[in-house]
C-alpha cells in the first residue's frame, strides 16, 4: 500500500456557525465561545447538523440546560438551550450520532429529549444508588431487563457476548444475531464501567479533578489529563510555560506510540498471527520502560496537570528517549514488511469490517476509524494546541475503511510520532515546567479543549466556581462516535471476523462509560 | 520473516529475571496455607489458571496485566496462564472499584469458578483506595463483594509488582513457600 496522502486543514466554511454564535446571547467569550440560543436558533443549529454542514463534537447538560459543542471548518463553538421544564427537542431524531449522547443525558441529568427514536436508558442499568446523579431531583430507576432491538426471521440465532469477555479486556455486552456464520445485526450495550467520574469531579479541587481526569480512560491517561489541563488553563486565562508544553507533547506522542504498537500486534494476534504480536509487544514494552526512566511512570499517569506538568524530565531522559526512537525506527519497518507480505494475514484484514466514508463524515468519527475512511480530522492539525502548531508532521488519511486501512493509519502514525519526537528531543526548552494557577476572575471561568488521543479527539469542558474548584465538567471520548460504526461495519460479516474488527476499532469502554 | 525467526533462535532471550515473591503478600497469604488442603495442592501442582475480571477499571490495570504475557515477563514460564472461562480458572484477578453495573457479572463469574479458588484484588481501585470508591455508581472495593485472598497495590500495579504477587500466591497455593 502506498503512503497515505496527508491531510491539510480545509478552507473556512460558510461561517454559519459563527453567525449563530453572534445571533445568540454570548455568555462565555474566548476562542471557543458559548452562546445561549432561542428555540428557533437552536433548530437552525439542528438543521446545520442534518445538512452535514456542522460536526457534532459533544452534547451534554446541566439541570435546566442542554449544551452542544459543534464544529464547522476551523470554528468550534458551544451552544446552550434553556429547558426549565426539563425537556428539549431531541437532536437524535434528525441526526443519529446524537442518540446515545441524549440517552446518556437523560440518564445522568434527567433532561427529556422529545421525539428521540430510542428512549431506552443507556448508562443507567437501574443499579446506581441514585438516578439522574447530575440533576437536582434524583429519582432512582428500577432495574428492568434491557429491551434489545427485535430481530425476526427464519434461521436466526442469537449470540450474547459479555460483559465479561474471554480476554483481558474491558467489559461490555455484544448481542450478535446471526444466520449461519453471517452477522445479521450487532447491538452493543455499554455502561458497565460507568464510575460517575463527572459527578465526582463536580465540586472537586483542580488537583483532585486532574487525577480523576487521568483515570477516566487509562490507555489515554495523558490525553485526558492534557485536555483537562488545557480546559482549566483556558478558563483561567493562563498558558503553560514552554518546557511544560514540550514535556506534554513528548508524553502525548509516547502514549500514542505505545498504544499503536500494542494495537498493531493485537490485531495480528486476532488474525492468529502471533509472531507480530510478540514483536510489537516487545517494542511497546520498550516504550513503557523508557517512559518509566524518563517520567517515573510507565503510563505517565498524573504527569500532566493544570499549570504545566507535575515533574521535570528525569536526568538522562533525553538520551533514553533518543535511544528509544532509534530502536523503534530500526526494528519497526521489518515488522511492517512482514505484516504487508504475509498472505494469510492480509487475507483476514483486507476488505474486512468496511466503514463507509459517508458514515464517518456523518458521525464525525475521529482517530484511525475516521482517517482510514477518508475523514482527515486530527485535532493536532485542524485545531492545533500548544506546540502542535509549530511541529512538522502529517496526519495520514486512507479511503478503504477496512481493518487493513485502520492498521496502516496506525503504522503511518507511528512513523509520524517518531518524527515529532525527533523534533522535540532536538530542542528542549528552558525551565520552568509549571506556573501557579491564578485566582479565577469574575468573568465566565469556562474552558474547553480538544486533544488528539491515539484513538481520536477527546473533548473536555470545565466551569470553575469563584474559589477555583470545579463547578461542572464534561468529557466526551472519541469512542462515542466510533462504537455505533462498529455495529454498521460488522453487518454482513462473519462471526469469526468480529474480534478482529473490534480490535481494529479498539474503542474505549471506560472512556465511553465515564 | 526468515531473518526474524532466525534471530529469535540465535539471540539470547529478552526475558527478565523473575522478581522475588512479595514479602508483604507472603504475610497476607500465610493464612491461605492453612486453607488450602493437601489434596488441593496436589491437584494444582505448581500451575495456576487465572481469569481476569475488569470490574470497573480505567483499563490501565488491564494494559499492565496484558504486558505480563510479553516476552520480557513471560508469565507462562511460571505455570501461570490466563484462561478464557471462569470454569477453567483457579484464580480470579479482579480490577476496578466494582461498578454497580458490573457487580452481578462479577458475582456470577465467581460462582462459575470451581473450588478451590482464590481472589486477587489488583490495583488501588480494587483495594478500595482508588479515587472512585465514593461514587453512586461504585460498590467501592472487591472485598465488599468477594472474599479477597491477596491485594496487589499500585495505580496501576506494574507487571513486576503483579508478578511478585502472583508468585507469592503460587508458593502459598502449592505449599512450597518458605515459612508456609
Amino acid at each position: 500500500m502506498s503512503p497515505a496522502r496527508s491531510a491539510r486543514p480545509s478552507r473556512a466554511g460558510s461561517g454559519a456557525l459563527s453567525a449563530l454564535v453572534r445571533a445568540g446571547r454570548l455568555v462565555a467569550p474566548g476562542a471557543w465561545p458559548r452562546s445561549v440560543l432561542s428555540t428557533d436558533q437552536w433548530l437552525q443549529l439542528y438543521a446545520g447538523f442534518q445538512a452535514g454542514a456542522f460536526d457534532l463534537v459533544a452534547l451534554w447538560g446541566e439541570p435546566g440546560w442542554v449544551h452542544i459543542a459543534a464544529r464547522e471548518a476551523q470554528t468550534t463553538a458551544i451552544f446552550s438551550l434553556a429547558c426549565p421544564q426539563g425537556a428539549y427537542p431531541a437532536l437524535g431524531r434528525l441526526h443519529a450520532p446524537a442518540i446515545r449522547l441524549e440517552r446518556a443525558l437523560a440518564d445522568l441529568v434527567g433532561l427529556r429529549p422529545q421525539g428521540l427514536p430510542d428512549a431506552r436508558p443507556w448508562l443507567d442499568h437501574g443499579r446506581w444508588t441514585t438516578g439522574q446523579p447530575l440533576s437536582r431531583r434524583r429519582r432512582r430507576r428500577a432495574a428492568q431487563p434491557y429491551a434489545f432491538l427485535p430481530v425476526e426471521g427464519e434461521g436466526l440465532h442469537e449470540i450474547p457476548v459479555g460483559p465479561v469477555h474471554a480476554g483481558v479486556i474491558e467489559p461490555g455486552h455484544f448481542r450478535l444475531t446471526v444466520n449461519g456464520e453471517t452477522i445479521v445485526r450487532l447491538e452493543e450495550r455499554l455502561g458497565y464501567v460507568h464510575r460517575g467520574a463527572a459527578a465526582l469531579m463536580r465540586g472537586a479541587a483542580v488537583s483532585r479533578a486532574a487525577r480523576l481526569a487521568g483515570r477516566i480512560c487509562g490507555d489515554s491517561t495523558v490525553a485526558y489529563a492534557y485536555a483537562f489541563a488545557l480546559a482549566v488553563e483556558r478558563a483561567l486565562g493562563v498558558e503553560a510555560p514552554p518546557r511544560a508544553q514540550w514535556l506534554r507533547a513528548l508524553m502525548a506522542e509516547l502514549e500514542r506510540l505505545a498504544n499503536h504498537l500494542g494495537d498493531i500486534g493485537a490485531v495480528c494476534n486476532d488474525a492468529a498471527f502471533s509472531l507480530l504480536h510478540a514483536h510489537c509487544g516487545m517494542l511497546r514494552e520498550q516504550v513503557l520502560r523508557a517512559c518509566h526512566a524518563a517520567f517515573g511512570h510507565r503510563l505517565m499517569m498524573d504527569g500532566v496537570a493544570p499549570g504545566g506538568v507535575t515533574a521535570d524530565l528525569r536526568d538522562g531522559g533525553v538520551a533514553v528517549l533518543m535511544e528509544l526512537v532509534e530502536t523503534v525506527r530500526r526494528t519497526f519497518p521489518g515488522l511492517v514488511d512482514i505484516y504487508d507480505e504475509t498472505n494469510s494475514l492480509q487475507d483476514r484484514v483486507v476488505g474486512t469490517g468496511v466503514v463507509r466514508p459517508e458514515w464517518v463524515r456523518r458521525f464525525a468519527a475521529g482517530g484511525y476509524v475516521g482517517r482510514a475512511a477518508g475523514r482527515p480530522f486530527d485535532a493536532r492539525r485542524q485545531a492545533p494546541y500548544e506546540l502542535y502548531g509549530e511541529l512538522a508532521f502529517d496526519a495520514p488519511v486512507l479511503s478503504e475503511g477496512d481493518v487493513n486501512a485502520r492498521v496502516w493509519i496506525r503504522i503511518r502514525e507511528v512513523e509520524q510520532s517518531l518524527a515529532i519526537l525527533d523534533q522535540l528531543l532536538a530542542a528542549p526548552p528552558d525551565l520552568p515546567w509549571r506556573v501557579d494557577l491564578p485566582k479565577p476572575s469574575k468573568a465566565a471561568r469556562e474552558g474547553a479543549a480538544l486533544v488528539e488521543s491515539f484513538r481520536g479527539d477527546v473533548f473536555l469542558w470545565v466551569r470553575l466556581d469563584a474559589t477555583g474548584a470545579l463547578e461542572a465538567c464534561w468529557f466526551r471520548d472519541p469512542s462515542w462516535f466510533q462504537w455505533p460504526l462498529l455495529e454498521a461495519a460488522i453487518e454482513g460479516g462473519i462471526v469469526g471476523d468480529f474480534p478482529l474488527c473490534n480490535k481494529s476499532f479498539n474503542c474505549a469502554y471506560a472512556g465511553h462509560d465515564g | 520473516m526468515r531473518n526474524l525467526l532466525l534471530q529469535g533462535l540465535l539471540r539470547r532471550p529478552v526475558t527478565d529475571v523473575p522478581p522475588l515473591p512479595d514479602a508483604a503478600a507472603r504475610e497476607e497469604l500465610a493464612a491461605l496455607a492453612g486453607r488450602v488442603g493437601a489434596a488441593a495442592r496436589r491437584r494444582l501442582g505448581r500451575s495456576l489458571s487465572i481469569r481476569q475480571v475488569d470490574a470497573g477499571s480505567c483499563n490501565a490495570c488491564e494494559l499492565e496485566i496484558n504486558a505480563l504475557a510479553n516476552s520480557y515477563y513471560d508469565l507462562e514460564r511460571f505455570g501461570l496462564r490466563f484462561v478464557a472461562s471462569p470454569r477453567h480458572a483457579d484464580v480470579l484477578l479482579v480490577t476496578g472499584p466494582v461498578t454497580r453495573n458490573m457487580r452481578e457479572a462479577l458475582e456470577r463469574t465467581w460462582q462459575a469458578t470451581p473450588a478451590p479458588k482464590w481472589v486477587i484484588a489488583s490495583g488501588d481501585c480494587a483495594a478500595g483506595c482508588g479515587l472512585f470508591s465514593e461514587s453512586y455508581a461504585c460498590v467501592g472495593s472487591v472485598g465488599a463483594v468477594l472474599p479477597v485472598d491477596l491485594h496487589i497495590r499500585g495505580c496501576p500495579p506494574t507487571p513486576t509488582e503483579l508478578l511478585a504477587g502472583l508468585l507469592s500466591l503460587l508458593e502459598a497455593a502449592s505449599g512450597r513457600g518458605r515459612g508456609l
